[in-house]
């Protein structure tokens, strides 16, 4: 419940930064609407439209309305996966106006203890600490080996989590071992001719859990030609506290990264998550009012690259052979990666460029899965409805193995092969893991 | 505010999930793509069937409720803003393609379709549905019904009025009347369904539609003639239509436009001309091929310094959503676009086009021209903000002007977006005082509480538009 003098709070920030002259820009043609996800799955309700968001936006700002619960359930059903912007002809930055309307609602807003715990556990607790976040790998991987998840199972206990919880435990990859994880290496050679000097940004999660995607990862880029740099004092990128609305702990970790990646002399940063990649790139937007930190930001923004991005760049698809067993193969664009990033070509082209496989597009590939950072959970109802529909394309390609470019999205893959009890008969593959795989089968 | 009793009664009607009054929910319906229009509905309603309309619009009509019917709400005239509160009435349940009569040649659909999938439902049985307004990936047939609404093929086909046969409607007194049908002819008494096409929401609610569709062209190609010389451009156009040939799209834009479109298409549109022609032809091969090569010699004829043709149909699509996102992107020059809708007989195009740059010098102001040059009808578009006051009166003055000159050149106040509320001052002009009356009084025979979306096409003064 949001009190009165909350949403005083709320109108005033709203009023003093709020960037005006973008709310004007939207000039409500409408041209977001048939690209937003929430509005379809809504059934065409203006309120879960970017043009109806903006418009609330104003209308707060203006006076005309006050920021209540049904404001606020407005902006947490977003999913903000930014399919409007390259959409939106005005040029609307959508992203920025989300983020900055949500950072106002959280900071002014009493949570209930509960959530309080939560949110701190997570966005100060835990994603900034990288230590921290081995420690919780570690435990998840003592849960898978040591027999407690056969127990936890066994008993039934998981069935008092919500569903989508539930099946995300099951979902989630086999972790490394503590020992793994922590001997990291800072440094590695490219295998044949040199193309690029490139610094890898590990991240925290994907260090973690999905440590063999960020192996395999390194072994891609050294394979293309690259020497690469891998500075150990770089954290978590920020994007959940952004998104979240938790900027100040978004801007901290963005200046420890930039401060890493400074001196490393490389041609680029490669990411391999796409909503990691695309905050990583909006750094300078980020950090816009910081004399101090503006240029330095633009300078490591200028510098941010997808895997995909790379390979295709450096010809890896036409020097390396690549080739897998006859298997239809489908792709879920990050929506980050694609409307953010702009990258939505290169990894069809590595994919389409495998021996042996048959890539066959997915219908509305480039619509949100509903896995959206922490969506999945705190609106577990419309991420799943998000998923079906997915999943109904997905399953239309007749696909045993569905790519993705994110682990976000690459665990709603699996979480949706699951729910439809295919698993055994599709998969759901990281690109990088599938192009090693590719490289390695000859 | 709607009475206790009212809101009982809607919400019996429609379920209590179609009904909401909340402050967001008639926030989000308080505008449409019109700018400097808003202003709050008491309600928003959303039936699910004809019967439920028919209900609802009683009620309104025993209470004396404004209604206004809406689809997307991406209409320029204000069509869709109730000026006047009321309830808004959404079609959001109401968006079914009923059938697709291959033997006739129609489609029935209810007014919530959105017109790109109807076009996607009848393209692969190899039929054409050829209203084609620039909004059509969002705005339903309800509304272009409403609106009349044209598009980039409207030179050769028509607009909307030309392919609806047939309509199923609710009166302000809840009856449900049928016109027209599957007939390609009918004479029936009077022409209710060219009545009620372009209507505005103001005479009945729309509540199913049967459409005329036509064979699919067998082919169609795309070209693109560039001009340093705007009247060359206009010329070339008169001069195509007297050589006997009418394109399929005859679309101009001007160098600010073409600026404005490449930054946001980046399809390597030139940006160093004056003006440019897309222009498309379809039909059977040899009579495309035969038409667009003498249509290649008019414009070099008339100093074209460039006349290329697109040579796939990647190509031709990247040229006509880059022409149909033109409105739009102009958006990016300043905070608030504002787009007129002027046309004129298509040989007076040179003409009206310097008119509106002689008109934007007069007053100072940054107006872009493009439009469907083949049909005379111009979108003077003006980029401007709507903090600046002073600014804001000479856009008033300038768009006066326009209207003014578009009528002494033959012309009207509106081709294609309807008159709703921008438009409304400038009726006049175009119908006169006794075309006015004639219509107030078909107005007031169906509709005598005035309930069906007041305020619209029917000014309150003539001549002062309500800008701000």
């Amino acid at each position: 419940m949001t009190t009165i003098q909350e949403q005083q709070r709320i109108q005033t920030e709203f009023q003093e930064k709020m960037n005006q002259d973008e709310l004007l820009n939207c000039m409500r043609c409408g041209f977001c609407l048939p690209t937003c996800p929430t509005y379809i799955e809504s059934g065409y309700q203006e309120s879960h439209s970017p043009r109806g968001r903006i418009a609330l936006m104003k209308a707060v700002v203006d006076g005309v309305i006050e920021p209540d619960e049904d404001f606020e359930r407005s902006l947490d059903l977003c999913l903000g996966c930014r399919a409007c912007e390259p959409v939106c002809p005005s040029g609307v930055n959508y992203g920025h106006l989300l983020e900055d309307a949500r950072d106002i609602v959280n900071q002014n807003k009493r949570f209930s203890m509960p959530v309080k715990v939560v949110r701190n556990a997570v966005f100060k607790g835990l994603f900034p600490h990288q230590e921290r976040m081995r420690g919780l790998t570690g435990l998840i991987g003592f849960y898978q080996r040591s027999g407690l998840q056969k127990v936890a199972r066994g008993t039934g206990v998981m069935k008092l989590f919500p569903e989508s919880l539930a099946t995300m435990e099951k979902v989630l990859p086999k972790v490394p071992t503590m020992k793994e994880m922590k001997n990291r290496p800072e440094h590695l050679e490219p295998i044949g001719a040199k193309t690029h000097k490139v610094a890898f940004f590990s991240g925290c999660l994907m260090d973690t859990m999905f440590m063999d995607t960020n192996n395999a990862t390194m072994k891609l880029l050294q394979l293309a030609g690259c020497e690469i740099v891998i500075p150990k004092e770089q954290a978590c990128c920020g994007a959940l506290h952004g998104h979240s609305g938790e900027k100040e702990d978004a801007k901290a970790l963005a200046r420890r990264n930039i401060k890493a990646f400074e001196d490393t002399g490389v041609d680029y940063i490669i990411t391999n998550a796409g909503g990691c990649g695309a905050f990583l790139v909006d750094y300078d937007h980020l950090l816009k009012d910081d004399s101090e930190w503006k240029e330095r930001a633009q300078g490591f923004a200028d510098k941010i690259k997808d895997i995909s991005q790379i390979l295709v760049e450096v010809g890896f698809h036409e020097k390396v052979p690549l080739e897998l067993p006859h298997q239809i193969i489908t792709y879920q664009d990050s929506c980050h990666l694609r409307n953010v990033m702009k990258t939505a070509s290169a990894p069809r082209t590595l994919l389409q460029s495998i021996k042996g496989i048959q890539y066959q597009e997915m219908e509305n590939a480039d619509r949100c899965c509903g896995s959206a950072g922490i969506y999945n959970i705190v609106e577990s109802e419309m991420s799943m409805q998000l998923l079906d529909s997915k999943m109904v394309q997905a399953k239309a390609t007749h696909a045993t193995t569905i790519v993705t470019a994110n682990p976000g999205c690459l665990l709603q893959m699996k979480l949706g092969i699951e729910r439809e009890g295919l698993s055994g008969k599709m998969r759901g593959v990281h690109i990088v893991d599938l192009l090693l795989e590719a490289a390695q089968t000859k | 505010m709607l009475s206790n009793t009212v809101k009982e009664k809607i919400i019996s009607i429609v379920s209590p999930a179609n009904f909401d009054d909340s402050k967001t929910g008639r926030l989000v319906y308080s505008y449409d793509a019109t700018p400097n229009f808003q202003s709050m509905p008491d309600a928003v309603v959303s039936p699910r069937n004809k019967q439920e309309v028919s209900q609802v619009v009683k009620l309104c009509n025993e209470f004396q409720i404004p209604i206004v019917p809406r689809g997307s709400g991406t209409n320029l005239c204000a069509g869709t803003c109730p000026t006047e509160g009321g309830i808004v009435l959404l079609f959001k349940h109401m968006n079914k393609i009923l059938e697709v009569d291959e033997e006739n040649l129609t489609a029935t659909v209810q007014p919530g379709v959105v017109t790109l999938d109807l076009i996607h439902a009848v393209e692969p049985k190899g039929l054409f549905y050829p209203p084609d307004p620039s909004s059509m990936k969002i705005s339903t047939i309800g509304g272009n019904i409403n609106e009349n609404s044209g598009g980039l093929r409207g030179l050769k086909y028509g607009v909307t009025r030309d392919y609806v046969i047939g309509l199923e409607a609710v009166l302000p007194n809840g009856d449900i009347i049928t016109t027209g049908g599957k007939l390609a002819k009918d004479v029936a008494g009077y022409d209710f369904t060219r009545l009620l096409v372009g209507s505005e929401g103001t005479l009945a609610v729309i509540t199913e539609a049967t459409l005329k569709l036509i064979p699919m062209p067998e082919t169609k190609q795309t070209m693109l003639a560039l001009y340093q010389d705007l009247e060359a451009a206009a010329k070339s156009v008169s001069k195509i239509i007297a050589s006997k040939i009418i394109p399929a799209t005859l679309e101009f834009l001007d160098q600010p436009t073409l600026k404005v479109v490449e930054d946001f298409a980046k399809i390597g549109l030139p940006t160093d001309v004056k003006a440019v022609l897309l222009i498309e032809q379809d039909g059977p091969r040899e009579v495309v091929e035969r038409d667009m090569a003498r249509i290649a010699e008019v414009c070099k004829e008339e100093k074209a310094v460039s006349v290329q043709l697109a040579q796939t149909e990647a190509e031709a699509e990247a040229l006509r959503t880059a022409r149909r996102s033109a409105l739009s992107a102009l958006a990016r020059l300043a905070p608030t676009t504002i787009l007129e809708d002027a046309t004129v007989p298509r040989s007076e195009i040179a003409r009206m086009v310097n008119a509106i740059n002689g008109i934007a010098e007069k007053y100072d102001l940054n107006i872009c021209t493009f439009g469907h040059a083949g049909d005379g009808n111009l979108h003077p578009t003006c980029a401007t903000d709507s903090r600046n006051h002073d600014e804001m009166e000479r856009v008033e003055k300038a768009f006066a002007e326009i209207f003014e000159k578009a009528i002494e050149f033959g012309g009207t106040i509106t081709g294609e977006h309807g008159v709703g509320v921008m438009k409304a001052p400038y009726l006049e002009l175009k119908l006169g005082e006794a075309g006015i009356a004639a219509m107030k009084a078909v107005k007031m025979a169906l509709d005598p509480n005035n309930i069906m979306n007041p305020g619209k096409v029917f000014a309150k003064d003539s001549r002062k538009r309500v800008v701000v």
